[in-house]
């Protein structure tokens, strides 16, 4: 099947199996191997990408339900720089062996738009989709607190 | 880790939907966040997919004359956002998985699904909801208490669909509550209890309890019910009445896993749905 997707600006049109997963239409066909995939049963948040805005497990959606869609990776965050996400995730060292940091990225970006003072027990709350295995939690949710203050809720 | 293979067909409206799925004798698809699971894992190998994740009109939420309609493509997220739904809904649906799961997961998908450790069921089993159901010969409304049949099984037939769930609209003498022993790992309940509560003063005029997540499909709790009818509520009678969920559980019926097992699960069915009570009432 014919699908069309945009990815960090640029439009896809490409044949698709049906039961491609879109982190494999993502890592496969489109080489964006950023996106990491975990667990591959919907828990561990690895595979975390924005869909239309949204923040959406990216092996738990099919590629032929994002048709249409507007995607962003994490590859497509930084805009020159490095996003304040990431940036204070390396300030913070927001990670130990950093497979989970692409997804936690992606996550916490989206949790904290419109909340530039989220509280240590809103963003835990809002990773629980985020499993980082090496359990680095503290330093992450540092990071997080530190990146809502400096987007003022962007 | 894929699916297994499928063709995949997209409905733009609901009687596309049903003439699809019976031309090709496929399954509807929602937001896939509990069949594309089960799909990976090979516990479902439907062969053919009818997407109506797009059907326009079937998703948001509405309120009129007392009642709030929820449209079967209405997300968790939606639903935890809302302000307009009992408290129960928003309560249960911020527990239910993830941010990124509840952004996907579908209201319709979750309770054509039927999971026994899910937690729509329990709550619309609690408000007494109608489920809206279209098929090929028309429509028609499903009981919520009658709609959950077993092990994900319910009352509808393959070439069924869910439209909508009708629930109450929030009401200031009602207090509605959900409370549930979830899996640290999943957020899947492990016992999930719902109650909705009208009261005059502390005085109980109506109660609806709900349980789920022990048994293989969510049920009303008449015991209880009964035991909160006219009475004041207060901690010894809402302990009383938590207790008679006893004699609404079948003992053969519950289930265990490794998570927890089936003595555990009873016993902490009276804890939960003391709580759900309690704060129900409180809202009242």
């Amino acid at each position: 099947m014919q699908i069309t997707i945009t990815v960090n600006g640029t439009t896809h049109t490409r044949d698709v199996e049906p039961r491609t997963l879109l982190v494999d239409f993502l890592r496969d066909h489109l080489g964006l191997t950023g996106t990491n995939i975990g667990c591959d049963t919907s828990q561990c948040g690895a595979c975390t990408i924005h869909m239309d805005s949204q923040s959406v497990k990216s092996c738990t959606v099919l590629a032929v339900q994002a048709d249409g869609a507007d995607l962003t990776t994490i590859e497509g965050l930084a805009n020159g720089s490095l996003h304040p996400m990431q940036q204070a995730f390396w300030d913070n060292h927001g990670l130990q062996c950093g497979y989970c940091t692409p997804g936690m990225i992606m996550s916490a970006t989206k949790l904290v738009e419109g909340n530039p003072g989220i509280s240590e027990a809103e963003i835990r709350h809002g990773l629980e989709g985020n499993i980082c295995r090496c359990t680095g939690y503290q330093n992450i949710v540092k990071a997080v607190q530190q990146a809502a203050g400096e987007m003022g809720g962007d | 880790m894929y699916p297994p293979k499928f063709d995949y067909y997209r409905a733009g409206s609901v009687e596309e939907a049903l003439a699809l799925r019976k031309q090709h004798d496929g399954k509807f698809l929602a937001g896939g966040h509990s069949l594309i699971p089960v799909m990976k894992l090979r516990l479902s190998d439907p062969g053919v997919l009818v997407d109506i994740g797009r059907i326009d009109g079937l998703k948001g939420i509405s309120a009129a004359n007392g009642s709030a309609k929820i449209g079967a493509l209405t997300t968790h997220a939606m639903v935890e956002a809302a302000d307009n739904l009992p408290d129960i809904l928003p309560e249960a649906a911020g527990w239910i998985g993830d941010p990124m799961v509840r952004n996907r997961g579908t209201v319709g998908g979750n309770i054509a699904h039927a999971d026994p450790a899910s937690d729509l069921p329990t709550v619309f089993t609690a408000l007494q909801a109608k489920i809206h159901v279209a098929g090929e010969g028309g429509s028609r409304v499903v009981e919520a208490s009658n709609f959950f049949t077993g092990l994900f099984e319910t009352a509808m037939s393959d070439d069924e669909m869910v439209t909508a769930v009708e629930v109450p609209s929030k009401d200031n003498h009602t207090g509605t509550a959900y409370a549930k022993l979830f899996n640290p790992a999943s957020r899947y309940a492990i016992v999930g209890a719902g109650a909705m509560l009208t009261m005059q003063g502390n005085q109980c005029t109506a109660a609806s309890v709900s349980i789920g997540g022990l048994l293989p499909n969510a049920i009303r709790c008449p015991s209880v019910e009964a035991a909160l009818f006219g009475q004041t509520l207060n901690e010894e009678t809402i302990a009383a009445a938590a207790a008679a969920v006893a004699n609404d559980i079948v003992a053969d019926d519950v289930m265990g896993d490794i998570h927890a097992s089936a003595e555990y699960r009873q016993r902490m069915a009276p804890v939960f749905v003391k709580r759900a009570i309690a704060a129900a009432a409180a809202r009242a």
